[in-house]
């Protein structure tokens, strides 16, 4: 009877085989004699990497995973290192983490909540993952935090945007570098102001979850802060394709102003109706009818077509920023895929780097040493200017882009420019903040 | 034995036994192999399958016996996951009142859209069942949020009351679902030479339950009752005339059904603590009419075949991606490795979907009798005494 | 008063791609008794006829932008399509500007053979079997079909716009008295409807005064008689699956430029038609195009404000509100017949 070394990793690395073994009760498969779940105890550690693969949004998840892909070869000191190169913080050396060399799994998300659970449990109680990253919806995202600190993992989010995931949802395992709804509403309520004025009324479209009540909530705030009025909200359902029912309305009314708090599909469908139906051809209250759009994605921009023009919207990052930090990640990404990255694809690849690095820096991959080593890390040469991890609720604090739809684009990737970066003092906000408010952080969990 | 004709009582005891030693036949090859990706033997998995074989033996109640088609049995595995976990929220972590309030959740909503449906039959019911559950997936995703957590799902929290439990575990986490004391997802590691298996008692928990549940549906095949629902199949028309109402029956049949939809829905939110919507949602309604009919319809054991082979795929093939498709075929020559691979790429990974699809297609149009009638042409190649197995798993051929 | 024209309009839009779509769903239904879940994917792969050719059209090659560099530095380079070279640039480009009512030219014949392979090769196998058989094989099939397209066409949207002449709106208030810009209404969905009820009539004219279309009908109506009398209807039956392919296909044509199409959108109209079709009533063409016109003015009303401000959610569920309340008054729906897939 060994009773040492009975991770499915330990067994397996290291070679140890004799006998047969009967390990004490312990959750998700393996506890290490390091004392948390799936304690990497060969000369490897495995990742998981949890992307939608399938549905509406597998484009986006494909471009998340040649991230990682990218990172993981980073790490290991191939490739021309990327970021690493321009990361603050010089832990890492291209050896891996902390000496061992990093391994991935991946896995379907399928943008689907309960997918999203299966397949990270699997990435940890079959494959032995240390933490899990990933997602491009809030949903997922929620899910799977919470699954994560369940289970004594590191949850580094994806593409999620909702307030909830670092609000009322928030958990201690859980990190999130990607912006919010808010700083979204924080960002684009004083550039709009500057090109629309501030006698405004504005009429919502919401996408009826989530997402978008914390979105509108925000938008609505901001832009009712800078004198802006609204005039209307209507919620449309998630499975909604054509929109023309909703948009009629709002010629009906006196809104000068479209607010389209979609992502994705939606947004697409909803965008390009809104322009067909010629409203931004409108003169409303003397004024020239405007369409914003909250989040952009460039991925799901491209889908708008011509439509996106001249259109206002907030993202988290744009490969044409000059930042010593993007430049080098758009020149590897671009370098190795032939196209620049997205943004789903750049908070992917740093999220990965930001966990690698902690990891090194506090010395263990023990899921509290992390949480640690992240709270309250300050650090910059990532593509966001000087960024905080804040410790209270796990969110980035960084500068915001502000784009627009792009007039003439030189390319198929060239959809948006920056019209400014905002700077993180206008999007930061107190942590409890009423829009972020209920739920509680928690304490670490180690796991097993 | 229990009250079942030897064929029956053998079937139970063979199906008991692959369900007892799963953590062996799921992973049958060593760690660290090539192969191993293929092992489906760790919890999460093997809880789904046992926990969708009741939806779908459930499910098979409703639609092998009365040949009646619901499009909308995911609304009741739904509701019971909704009414589980809250349970969790505001009694205790103890999974049994939570699984006990799932199945009378889901029979009651289950009696009411069948009290309705059951006005109409054929493909009539079938939209109607099918309106039903996406009006609760609308409402649930949408509307409904403050009771079902929408988009983000119904989740435990720290400040839940759990007013018969502690609302958090002394090192200041949610505490996690359990047994009396025995949490679900403790689990204890077999290590056998370059093998592990790992025993979960979340898994044997819901097996057992998938157990009992199995051994019911039995028990209906064989009783009047059951016969009764099969003559409605076979002939509602004649039944009316013989001064029957079939409708009291096929409710019955309904509710049962929409029961053990719940219970699998009450043991989901057991094994995880979530509820989200997209349970409910007319593809999840679809997948279990995919499952029973994969399986072979009307049969005992085809249902649950039928949604072992559905979710082997979506957890197993969508996980193999290029990189290990490399390390397979690392043995080839790097020309012809690269071709082979680009042949199997379309197929795993974000294609699993694809191969899915030709699985469907292959076995209806192979094996019209589903799986089941795929092991009996196989038994009938090892000769006599072999065959007899398998057939007494079906009770009639699929419709 | 506007506001509840401009939803009748809306409705008479939204119903007229659920009515094409039901319409040879109910034509596969009805004649042939299968149920075709592959039929949503008709739909979908019809639209991507639209995407294929005007990606054929605008094939191009590279040319070197001088002076310019792209964001990795090198060279940037523009893509110039074959066809310019060919009509010269300004009639080249008003070509791909006309791809989508080209596609229409295209999307025919490749549907219609698609609808015959499909019959010939699948679906006829598949008559005498139970509708659990159909379901799961034409389920399986449209995976695949979607897949394929996702293969070759990634899961995004891919904008498709209409040709720049049917770009804005037509100023419908004018002509009867309200105020300019109040009643307006996109050209191309006006097309759109348009085109619908030509298909629409077509289809109905085809079946009612052909000898074709006598045959289906009786065969629709009794099939194993009208074999006796010495008539091939399965041949007449592959023509109608064609048929209604086609239908399907040349709906999601003419779909593209309202809303960019994508793999999955075929999935997206599948549950909504069959909903349609039973609602109109089994084996009932007219039923299939008056529910889809109902439903879609319908589902237009309540996305209003002023309904859901009464009743919260209405938008979510209408459709299946409505089809649960016209199951419940007529027994088989708006013009059902009796016996069909009733058991």
């Amino acid at each position: 009877m060994s009773k040492g070394n009975l991770t499915r990793r330990g067994v397996l690395k290291t070679g140890a085989v004799a006998g047969a073994g009967l390990a004490l009760p312990t959750y998700l498969s393996a506890a290490g004699h390091e004392g948390f779940t799936n304690a990497p105890t060969g000369s490897t550690v495995t990742l998981g990497f949890n992307v939608p693969q399938s549905g509406p949004y597998a484009d986006e998840g494909a471009d998340e995973l040649r991230a990682y892909e990218l990172a993981v070869e980073h790490l290991n000191g191939e490739g021309d290192g990327g970021m690493l190169n321009t990361f603050s913080s010089k832990a890492l050396d291209g050896t891996g983490i902390l000496g061992k060399k990093v391994e991935y799994v991946t896995g379907d998300t399928q943008t689907k909540s309960d997918a999203a659970r299966a397949s990270a449990k699997s990435m940890i109680e079959k494959d032995g993952a240390v933490m899990i990253t990933g997602g491009s919806s809030s949903g997922v995202a929620v899910a799977v935090q919470a699954l994560c600190q369940e289970a004594g993992v590191i949850f580094m989010a994806g593409l999620t945007h909702s307030n909830d995931t670092t609000g009322k949802d928030k958990r201690a395992n859980g990190f999130r570098h990607f912006f919010n709804s808010y700083m979204s509403g924080a960002a684009l309520a004083p550039v709009l102001a500057a090109n629309y004025g501030t006698d405004r009324k504005a009429y919502h479209l919401t996408a009826d979850y989530n997402w978008g009540y914390t979105t509108e909530e925000a938008v609505k705030s901001s832009t009712e802060a800078m004198g802006w009025e609204t005039v209307g909200t209507v919620l449309t359902p998630l499975t909604q394709t054509d929109f023309s029912s909703y948009i009629t309305p709002v010629l009906q009314s006196d809104a000068d102003v479209l607010v389209l708090n979609h992502y994705g599909g939606n947004m697409v469908n909803s965008l390009t109706n809104a322009v067909q139906f010629g409203l931004r051809d409108r003169i409303v209250n003397g004024k020239q009818f405007e369409i914003v759009v909250p989040l952009y994605s460039r991925l799901m921009a491209k889908g708008a077509g011509a439509n996106v023009k001249g259109i206002f919207g907030s993202t988290n990052w744009h490969w044409s920023l000059q930042d010593e930090g993007s430049k080098a990640f758009v020149q590897s990404f671009g370098t190795k895929y032939g196209f620049p990255p997205s943004q789903a694809a750049h908070t992917c690849y740093v999220q990965a780097l930001l966990y690698a690095d902690a990891v090194q820096r506090a010395g263990s991959f023990a899921p509290c040493a992390v949480v640690e080593a992240l709270e309250g890390f300050e650090f910059d040469g990532m593509g966001n200017g000087p960024t905080l991890y804040r410790a209270e609720d796990h969110q980035c604090f960084k500068d915001v882009l502000v784009v627009k739809g792009k007039e003439n684009p030189s390319s198929e990737f060239d959809l948006l420019e920056i019209v400014e970066v905002t700077p993180v003092d206008q999007v930061t906000y107190a942590p409890d903040h009423p829009q972020f408010a209920g739920g509680a952080l928690g304490t670490c969990n180690n796991g097993a | 034995m229990f009250g079942l004709d030897k064929k029956d009582a053998s079937l139970l005891l063979i199906v008991a036994v692959l369900v007892a030693f799963a953590p062996f036949f799921l992973n049958p090859f060593p760690e660290g192999s090539a192969m191993a990706q293929f092992n489906a033997g760790y919890p999460d998995l093997m809880q789904r399958f046992v926990i969708f074989g009741i939806f779908a033996i459930g499910f098979n109640i409703l639609f092998g016996l009365t040949g009646y088609l619901s499009f909308g049995h995911a609304a009741f595995l739904g509701v019971g996951s909704y009414a589980a976990v809250w349970m969790f929220k505001l009694l205790s972590m103890n999974v049994v009142p939570a699984i006990v309030l799932a199945v009378i959740t889901a029979g009651v909503f289950a009696l009411i859209i069948g009290y309705v449906s059951l006005r109409r039959s054929g493909i009539y019911f079938s939209i109607l069942t099918l309106a039903f559950a996406q009006m609760s997936f609308a409402l649930a995703y949408s509307v409904l949020t403050p009771i079902t957590g929408g988009e983000t799902g119904l989740q435990l929290a720290l400040d839940d009351p759990r007013i018969f439990g502690a609302a958090t575990t002394a090192e200041g986490n949610i505490p996690v679902p359990g047994f009396f004391g025995l949490e679900m997802r403790d689990s204890t590691e077999l290590v056998f030479g370059n093998w592990v298996f790992t025993f979960n008692v979340g898994y044997y928990f819901a097996a057992i339950i998938m157990l009992i549940s199995f051994y019911l549906s039995i028990r209906i095949f064989r009783s009047p009752f059951g016969m009764m629902l099969r003559a409605i199949k076979s002939n509602q028309q004649r039944l009316n005339y013989t001064g029957l109402n079939p409708r009291p029956y096929t409710l019955a049949a309904f509710v049962i059904s929409g029961m053990y939809a719940g219970l699998a829905g009450g043991l989901m939110a057991s094994m995880d603590p979530l509820a989200g919507a997209e349970r409910m949602f007319w593809t999840a309604s679809g997948e279990v009419v995919l499952m029973t009919i994969l399986g072979g319809v009307g049969t005992l054991i085809g249902p649950v075949l039928g949604a072992g082979l559905i979710k082997y795929m979506e957890n197993i093939i969508s996980k193999i991606n290029s990189d290990i498709l490399h390390s397979w075929f690392a043995f080839l020559p790097d020309g012809l490795e690269d071709v082979v691979v680009t042949l199997i790429y379309p197929f795993i990974g974000k294609g699993w979907h694809l191969t899915l699809g030709i699985v469907f297609m292959l076995v209806v149009i192979f094996l019209p009798g589903g799986l089941v009638q795929g092991g009996q042409k196989i038994a009938a190649l090892f000769g006599r005494k072999k065959a007899k197995e398998p057939k007494n798993a079906t009770t009639e051929p699929a419709e | 008063m506007d506001a509840i024209i401009l939803q009748i309009l809306n409705g008479l839009d939204k119903g007229s791609a659920y009515a094409l779509i039901a319409l040879g769903l109910t034509l596969i239904f009805g004649t042939l008794g299968v149920v075709n879940f592959a039929h949503g994917a008709l739909f979908m792969i019809g639209a991507f006829c639209a995407v294929t050719l005007s990606r054929l059209l605008s094939l191009s090659h590279k040319v070197e932008v001088p002076g310019a560099v792209d964001f990795l530095g090198n060279p940037q380079m523009r893509d110039v399509p074959y066809i310019y070279d060919i009509f010269g640039e300004s009639l080249g480009a008003g070509i791909i500007d006309w791809a989508v009512p080209l596609s229409i030219l295209f999307a025919i014949p490749v549907m219609i053979l698609i609808g015959v392979i499909m019959e010939r090769g699948l679906i006829k196998h598949f008559y005498k079997r139970p509708h659990a058989d159909q379901i799961l094989v034409t389920f399986g099939l449209a995976i695949v079909l979607q897949e394929i397209i996702k293969y070759y066409y990634g899961a995004n949207p891919i904008p498709t716009p209409a040709p720049s002449a049917f770009v804005g709106s037509f100023d419908f208030g004018a002509l009867v008295g309200f105020e300019p810009g109040t009643i307006i209404y996109p050209y191309w969905r006006l097309v759109y409807f348009a085109f619908a009820a030509v298909i629409i009539g077509a289809v109905f004219a085809f079946l009612q005064f052909t000898t074709f279309g006598m045959v289906v009908r009786a065969g629709m109506a009794d099939r194993e008689t009208v074999g006796l009398l010495g008539i091939n209807i399965d041949k007449r039956f592959t023509i109608m699956f064609g048929l209604a392919a086609a239908v399907a296909g040349l709906a999601g044509v003419m779909y593209t430029p309202i809303n960019s199409p994508n793999y999955h959108m075929g999935m997206d109209f599948l549950v909504l038609s069959f909903v349609v079709v039973v609602v109109g009533g089994m084996g009932s063409l007219p039923g299939a195009v008056l529910a889809g016109f109902l439903l879609g003015i319908l589902e237009s009303f309540a996305s209003m404000r002023e309904v859901i401000a009464i009743i919260p959610g209405i938008n979510q569920v209408i459709i299946y509100l409505v089809a649960i309340i016209i199951l419940l008054t007529r027994p088989r729906g708006l013009m059902g017949r009796k016996g069909v897939m009733e058991d």
